[in-house]
């Protein structure tokens, strides 16, 4: 398929324009080292993350790296299943809203303005609905009523986050309608579904690898603060529930706080400075924010 | 008084505020009816007895069609019924509400820090582009962007209020104390301190990397270089003829902030036991308190649209070009935790 031969071009193209850029080799090699952990977490941690014991509240020592939790928990083996609880929900919401919202905004982009200019309304009418409150809050109070279970989040932040990409996916998708190529392309008969195939997606591809990327991060971040708040799967051992559990024993217990932070925050910068690298390497006519 | 065809536009971007008021009372009408189980519990809460929720299926009529029954819920929403807290005794409206003042003084606080801070690092960085400084800039921008702003606040309070006791880590008001005055100021305000400088980190990030993007491309337009030839000083030329051009999209990201703040102030609130909105939403989770979370939800959602609205409101009066109805998206802000 030609779609697939234009991605892995691009990401051919980046990989080795990311290995020349020592920044965006740091975050890769840093993302790698969590996706392996994630991969292997039941190999490299030794014991049960949520199996209480009488070691409570132990400093971090050679037996337990990163000191235990008041119910005697291992902290360490915590952080390493809360990075696959983290890295599961960031990379499932991150494909199923880039999914969905990217069908939806060539859709709509594509019929603007158009004999099909209803579906575009319609479509745009669902986002309003979506974007109109800020997006925290209404992640909370869906998760807060239909219940927050691993599964559910995973629904309820997809819900929460498919309009903004639908929207960017929408403006490219209007502007590339109007270039000559497209025009060509209708005038030689090509079916409106072969062109958004073969020359509308292609374009777009940089503009949703790079948006994924952001999702990804962005989702990690605001599942942890759901966590944080007391929401969220409590059979679960994520790094916010960790920092919800340790908030009341930051006094006589540090450890159970800063280590899931400090996880969190180097996954977080890593996914930050990768997605600056990515933007600036497969969109050069795109100002970037740190241009 | 400006020209009628100047208002027009203004008349259109207030009727779509309206309306994404309507649409958010109809997405919390939804919520209420998609939810598992009775809405019944969403409207009244889950601790209720049999006759408090008789009342309710009353008052809002719960045996009647869907239709009827939106009718009824917009009415008593636009009326400043937001419902009854059985966890707190009290309506949902006046507990929103005495519980504002704390989270605005933290929002207010942070955002006049972050707007400062921000703007000037942003200049400064953009007057000495691939220096040193600029860099360190761009490297803490970078970080304070990606770090959650609750995980900001913990470290700070782990080194700055219990291990080097600067500042008091809990609360808003020391305990046990009776003052006032001067006294009951310096207080509070020791107390705002961290949670003010951790939501101001965090706010800062974005300001500082558009600031340097837009002093940046205004520095290398013509007129800069024309007022350089004439004369005028670098430093003259960094803030009253570049920032001022620089500044439209500044404010403009401000504003559109409003539901990124918020989100943030309620997590950090958290961190700090700050007596305001944050604590009682965990109040709510906790005791499936719905009528509070649906009511808090709503005036917040309501508050961030007012306040784009007066961003976009704003921003006109100081560039007349702009037309406010057309061509902008409705966008809320919400995106970072």
């Amino acid at each position: 398929m030609r779609i697939w031969k234009t991605i892995s071009r691009q990401v051919g193209i980046a990989i080795s324009a990311l290995r020349q850029n020592r920044a965006a080799a740091a975050a890769l090699a840093v993302i790698l080292l969590y996706l392996g952990v994630t991969i292997f977490a039941d190999v490299v941690v030794l014991r049960d993350p949520s199996k209480t014991t009488s070691a409570t509240l132990r400093p971090p020592s050679r037996e337990f790296l990163f000191g235990t939790d008041d119910l005697g928990r291992d902290v360490f083996s915590g952080v390493i299943h809360g990075a696959r609880a983290s890295l599961v929900i960031g990379l499932s919401v991150a494909v199923i809203s880039g999914l969905i919202g990217s069908g939806v905004g060539m859709l709509s982009g594509y019929a603007a303005n158009s004999a099909g200019g209803w579906v575009d309304d319609l479509l745009m009418r669902v986002t309003e609905f979506f974007l109109a409150p800020p997006r925290f809050f209404l992640a909370l109070v869906i998760a807060a009523i239909f219940g927050s279970s691993f599964t559910n989040l995973i629904l309820i932040m997809s819900l929460t986050y498919w309009p903004t990409t639908a929207r960017l996916i929408r403006a490219e998708t209007m502007s590339l309608r109007e270039r000559d190529y497209i025009l060509a392309a209708r005038a030689s008969g090509a079916s409106h579904a072969r062109i958004l195939r073969r020359n509308i997606l292609p374009h777009l591809a940089p503009l949703i690898i790079v948006g994924g990327v952001v999702r990804t991060g962005n989702v990690i971040m605001v599942e942890a603060g759901l966590e944080f708040l007391g929401l969220g799967d409590q059979s679960q051992i994520t790094w916010g529930y960790l920092l919800h559990n340790g908030q009341p024993f930051m006094r006589d217990a540090w450890w159970m706080v800063v280590f899931p932070i400090l996880a969190i925050s180097a996954l977080l910068v890593a996914i930050n400075v990768l997605a600056d690298e990515l933007n600036r390497l497969l969109d050069p006519r795109q100002p970037t924010l740190s241009a | 008084m400006p020209p009628l065809h100047h208002l027009r536009p203004l008349a259109r971007r207030i009727l779509q505020s309206v309306w994404l008021i309507l649409l958010l009372i109809a997405l919390n009408f939804m919520l209420i009816h998609l939810a598992p189980g009775d809405p019944v519990h969403l409207l009244a809460g889950q601790s209720g007895d049999e006759r408090y929720f008789a009342f309710i299926r009353e008052k809002f009529g719960l045996d009647q069609p869907l239709t009827a029954q939106f009718w009824k819920y917009l009415l008593s929403v636009t009326r400043g019924d937001l419902g009854y807290s059985l966890a707190y005794q009290q309506p949902v409206l006046g507990l929103v509400l005495s519980r504002a003042p704390a989270t605005l003084l933290l929002m207010t606080t942070a955002l006049l820090i972050s707007s400062a801070g921000g703007i000037l690092l942003g200049v400064e960085a953009s007057r000495r582009q691939g220096s040193l400084f600029d860099r360190a800039v761009t490297a803490f921008a970078s970080v304070s962007d990606a770090i959650p702003s609750f995980c900001l606040g913990q470290v700070a309070l782990i080194i700055f209020a219990l291990w080097l006791n600067l500042f008091p880590a809990q609360g808003m008001i020391s305990a046990g104390r009776e003052m006032s005055g001067a006294e009951l100021w310096l207080d509070v305000l020791s107390h705002l301190a961290l949670p003010a400088l951790t939501l101001a980190c965090v706010q800062m990030a974005l300001l500082v990397r558009l600031t340097r993007t837009q002093m940046a491309q205004v520095l290398s337009e013509e007129f800069i270089a024309a007022a350089r030839a004439r004369g005028v000083g670098e430093r003259r030329i960094a803030y009253r003829h570049a920032l001022r051009n620089a500044m439209l999209a500044i404010i403009t990201i401000i504003g559109s902030e409003a539901g990124m703040i918020l989100s943030g102030a309620v997590l950090v609130e958290t961190v700090f036991a700050w007596p305001g909105l944050g604590r009682m939403m965990i109040d709510a989770i906790a005791l499936r308190d719905y009528p509070v979370l649906l009511g808090l939800a709503l005036l917040v959602s309501i508050g961030v649209i007012v306040a784009n609205l007066i961003t976009d409101l704003a921003y006109t009066m100081l560039d007349p070009r702009i037309n406010p109805g057309g061509g902008r998206s409705i966008r809320t802000a919400g995106d970072s935790a």
